[in-house]
């Protein structure tokens, strides 16, 4: 283990709580997002999310200028929603705030209150504190999901689906955790749901907000499910811990099934908590993920992996890695993780001689520990191509964000196809890399030295 | 046609060609809370332009978000160092926000300057650390003192106006470094050329001019400069401004205190490059400047006419729709465009001023409409009512028009290829021709996604 401190952030590695929430609030059907501050936020946000989704985001800002700044944000406030009504007549608003609004201490609970009674609105406006000096985007992403729950399950009839909470994953991931339930024959609300809105399909004429998203009534209904089963592993106050609380669902926490054992132990619960059988199909696709394991296992042998980006995408990483014999040198993510180190710690493993993990760190911290471990393959959003750059250490681009490569929203890593199709890509880029430089080392290596 | 829209308050923003209106045409003011703006902040308007210096150091006072979104923000190249492209935070966190970041930015400064021994650092303001009150200045003094090097101030708390604010933010930083060294002596066929961020090498290519012209460049603000060159500035006998938004402050500055006077000029297409060319020739009125000048024009606008008149013919007729930063850009957008035989339909700006757009006016067609600070829902409305074909923007804007099944030329900081003189009007041409010709739109523009 390896921690060293330092003031400066020297390449961030994360971003800030806002945008997280924005990827969240997406996953409701209709919805509309208002961030509370200054421009900037909102513009620089919209262009990192649609860089990697490829989409047109839009997103309010109350616009605050030094008058607001100084003299409090209400009346910009006020004007934003109506505005985003009158533009976007969407089901549901969302109101984030940014560092500005909070270090000014805008009660902005108190200002929609007032809203809705004065406007005699109906549609919900959901709040979520989400200082940019308070965490990671990840952090964010999960705040603003508990805070969706908290404001909109209120319903706790009870029906026979089960809730499936996910963290930032990709819109494929989505997609295919949607078709093992179905193919498992389960009843489920997928929560939030931004496979459709974030990767949707082209078609006339244009939408302002595209179709998709968990439905509001859904999520309403989130409190009389048979359980709830929330995929990722960093956080204690989530949606799923509040739906227990509240309602006493029953709350299971996996990992982000990417890994044999991780979609083994997903499927295993879909089937302990529905009794439902795992059907032949899905079988057949884990027989398959394992012949390729096969088929690549030597060639992985030889890979040495810095693996970076939000805890609970990198927690699983990291275990496949482990089932294939590819030794996990560097862990590193920009957000603060106990549980992650934690759970890499108590793995039992032969591999695991050199781990070394680190949190709250940038980019120049990963290079330098990851040139001492002369690592030769790196796996993480787009950012890592700063390794690559600088240490000519190869990249294999997943999680978010991934802004220099088309289809960085859409890569499938999640289940046994997702692992197969993300297995490929590592152990083909190991490959890539060998061949590119074989003859030439073995030249150097024996021919010259004789 | 109507310029009604959801928004009562933006019909200001917005005017018609050719039709009077009697509300007066507003723009450069805060934008509508709500709107949907496609503007950024005073910070990213002073870091995009002073990224592109390459041996400085740039570290933002803040919460990580701001530097992580502006982390190798523009596609500048470099002749020297690239220290430049990495992005320094403070990293500001709740409990700096509670008692103060002061201390903490005077150690990132320790840690920079310990690793890397820069002779420039610049030091970003935020909104955050605006809000709080930290004295930055009075840091930057300290360990200017401290290391015996420049750091750098740049006032650009985010809500203190827009991107144009932050322009200013980057001039006044600008001057103040350049006012620290000894006023030189002026060389009699020198230039400084500003506005110009070396996007896809295109200072170089303009530089490459200016050199075939007889003139020597001293310092290009700001693309590939460095801590050396910023100190040739003042050496300079014209400054020529490419990009008149950001540039045009500095270059007033440099007039009222080192007497050195300034002239706007453009080198977006094959019009305006030569004309450009022509007026700083003509300012140094120098037969031998003039005769290569025109040697120069004559010979490559007889290399990129031919490929760009190849492109017009599957071009002429097609109309297009304008989303830019400035006003200047969006003036000679207008005349690449109908150099490609393509009319302008709609033009917006994110940040233009009051006589950019009188000038706008004055030579688009009839009908043509023009809006400031554009959201995207005016966007679509204007494109889809004036049939718009192309849409030349920033990334924000691309997805959007792809969304809507219409063509898009990327105007935007990070794009990967020059559009700068007569190179950059062949790439302009080859980039129109691509995206608005392509196969692509066949299966779309007939309206529906169906298999059968």
């Amino acid at each position: 283990m390896y921690e060293t401190y330092k003031s400066v952030n020297e390449n961030p590695c994360n971003m800030c709580m806002p945008l997280g929430g924005i990827i969240a609030f997406r996953g409701i059907e209709k919805s509309m997002v208002l961030l509370h501050g200054s421009q900037g936020c909102a513009t620089y946000m919209r262009r990192h999310i649609a860089e990697h989704y490829h989409e047109p985001i839009d997103v309010a800002s109350s616009s605050l200028n030094e008058k607001g700044t100084v003299y409090g944000g209400e009346k910009n406030l006020i004007k934003a929603l109506d505005n985003v009504i009158r533009v976007y007549n969407p089901n549901c608003i969302g109101i984030l705030t940014t560092c500005l609004a909070e270090t000014i201490g805008e009660d902005i609970d108190r200002i929609k209150s007032e809203y809705k009674t004065s406007r005699n609105i109906s549609i919900p406006i959901i709040t979520a504190p989400t200082p940019g000096y308070g965490g990671t985007h990840s952090e964010g992403f999960v705040k603003t999901s508990y805070r969706i729950v908290e404001e909109l399950s209120t319903d706790k009839e009870r029906h026979d689906r089960i809730n499936v909470i996910v963290p930032n994953i990709s819109t494929a991931d989505l997609r295919e955790i949607k078709r093992l339930l179905e193919l498992m024959k389960i009843p489920y609300i997928l929560f939030p749901d931004y496979s459709d809105t974030l990767d949707s399909p082209f078609n006339f004429p244009y939408k302002k907000i595209p179709d998709g998203g968990t439905k509001i009534s859904d999520i309403m209904s989130m409190g009389g499910s048979i359980a709830t089963i929330e995929i990722g592993i960093n956080y204690e106050e989530t949606p799923g811990k509040y739906l227990q609380d509240r309602f006493d669902v029953p709350l299971y926490k996996v990992p982000i099934p990417i890994g044999l054992r991780n979609t083994d132990a997903f499927l295993k619960l879909l089937k302990e908590i529905t009794g439902n059988p795992i059907p032949k199909s899905i079988e057949m696709e884990r027989g398959r993920l394992i012949d390729g394991m096969i088929d690549s296992h030597k060639y992985n042998f030889v890979g040495r992996c810095t693996i970076f980006g939000d805890p609970e995408m990198v927690y699983s990483v990291f275990t496949t890695c482990m089932e294939n014999g590819i030794h996990p040198l560097l862990i590193a993510t920009g957000s603060k993780t106990q549980k992650l180190k934690e759970l890499i710690a108590s793995e039992d493993n032969p591999l695991n001689d050199d781990i070394t993990i680190v949190d709250e760190t940038d980019f120049s911290h990963i290079l330098k520990l990851s040139e001492e471990k002369e690592v030769n393959i790196a796996i993480g959003p787009s950012d890592g191509k700063y390794l690559t750059e600088k240490g000519g250490i190869p990249l294999v681009r997943l999680g978010f964000p991934i802004l220099d490569r088309v289809g960085g929203q859409r890569i499938l890593s999640v289940g046994y196809t997702g692992t197969l199709n993300l297995l490929d890509r590592i152990t083909n880029t190991l490959l890539e890399n060998k061949y590119k430089t074989y003859r030439k080392d073995m030249y150097e290596k024996y021919y010259k030295v004789i | 046609m109507e310029l009604r829209l959801d928004i009562p308050e933006r019909e200001k923003f917005i005017k018609m060609k050719g039709k009077h209106h009697k509300k007066e045409f507003i723009c450069n003011t805060d934008s509508v809370a709500g709107s949907v703006s496609q503007r950024a902040c005073v910070y990213s308007g002073a870091r995009v332009v002073l990224n592109p210096i390459e041996d400085a150091v740039h570290l933002v006072h803040g919460p990580i978000g701001c530097a992580s979104y502006t982390w190798d923000i523009r596609g500048s190249l470099s002749s020297g160092s690239e220290l430049f492209r990495n992005s320094f935070s403070s990293d500001l966190k709740e409990s700096d926000v509670i008692f103060g970041g002061e201390e903490k930015l005077s150690k990132c400064i320790d840690e920079i300057y310990e690793k890397y021994k820069p002779k420039l650092i610049f030091v970003y303001s935020t909104c955050i650390a605006g809000v709080i009150g930290d004295d930055i200045k009075a840091v930057c003094k300290e360990s200017s003192k401290k290391y015996n090097i420049y750091v750098v101030p740049v006032e650009s708390s985010g809500f203190v106006g827009n991107k144009a604010a932050g322009y200013k933010a980057a001039c006044n930083s600008l001057l103040d470094l350049i006012k620290e060294f000894p006023v030189l002596k002026k060389e009699p066929l020198s230039i400084n050329y500003m506005g110009d961020f070396n996007l896809a090498g295109e200072a170089w290519i303009i530089k490459g001019y200016l050199n075939q012209m007889g003139l020597k460049v001293n310092t290009i603000f700001t693309g590939d400069s460095n801590f050396e060159s910023l100190k040739k500035a003042t050496a300079s006998s014209l400054n020529i401004v490419q990009c008149a938004g950001s540039m045009t402050y500095l270059a007033k500055k440099f007039e009222e205190t080192f007497d050195i006077p300034y002239m706007k000029v453009s080198f977006l297409g094959i019009e305006d490059t030569s004309n450009s060319l022509r007026k700083i020739a003509a300012f140094f009125n120098d037969k031998d400047v003039m005769l290569k000048t025109e040697k120069l024009i004559e010979e490559k606008t007889k290399m990129a006419k031919p490929i760009i008149e190849k492109y017009k013919r599957y071009l002429k007729g097609k109309k297009a729709a304008i989303f830019v930063g400035g006003g200047f850009k969006a003036i000679s957008l207008i005349k690449q465009f109908r150099e490609l035989g393509i009319d302008v339909v709609v033009i917006g700006t994110q940040n233009g001023q009051k006589d950019e757009y009188e000038k706008i006016e004055e030579i688009a067609d009839y009908g043509t409409v023009i809006l400031d600070d554009a959201n995207p829902s005016e966007l679509e409305k204007f494109m889809v009512e004036k049939g718009a074909d192309i849409l030349a923007g920033g990334v924000k804007e691309r997805f959007l028009s792809y969304k809507m099944g219409i063509a898009f030329i990327d105007h935007n900081h990070d794009r990967k290829h020059p559009l700068s003189g007569y190179e950059g009007a062949i790439n302009f041409a080859e980039e129109v021709y691509t995206t608005a010709c392509s196969p692509v739109w066949k299966y779309v523009k007939d309206g529906v996604n169906k298999c059968v």
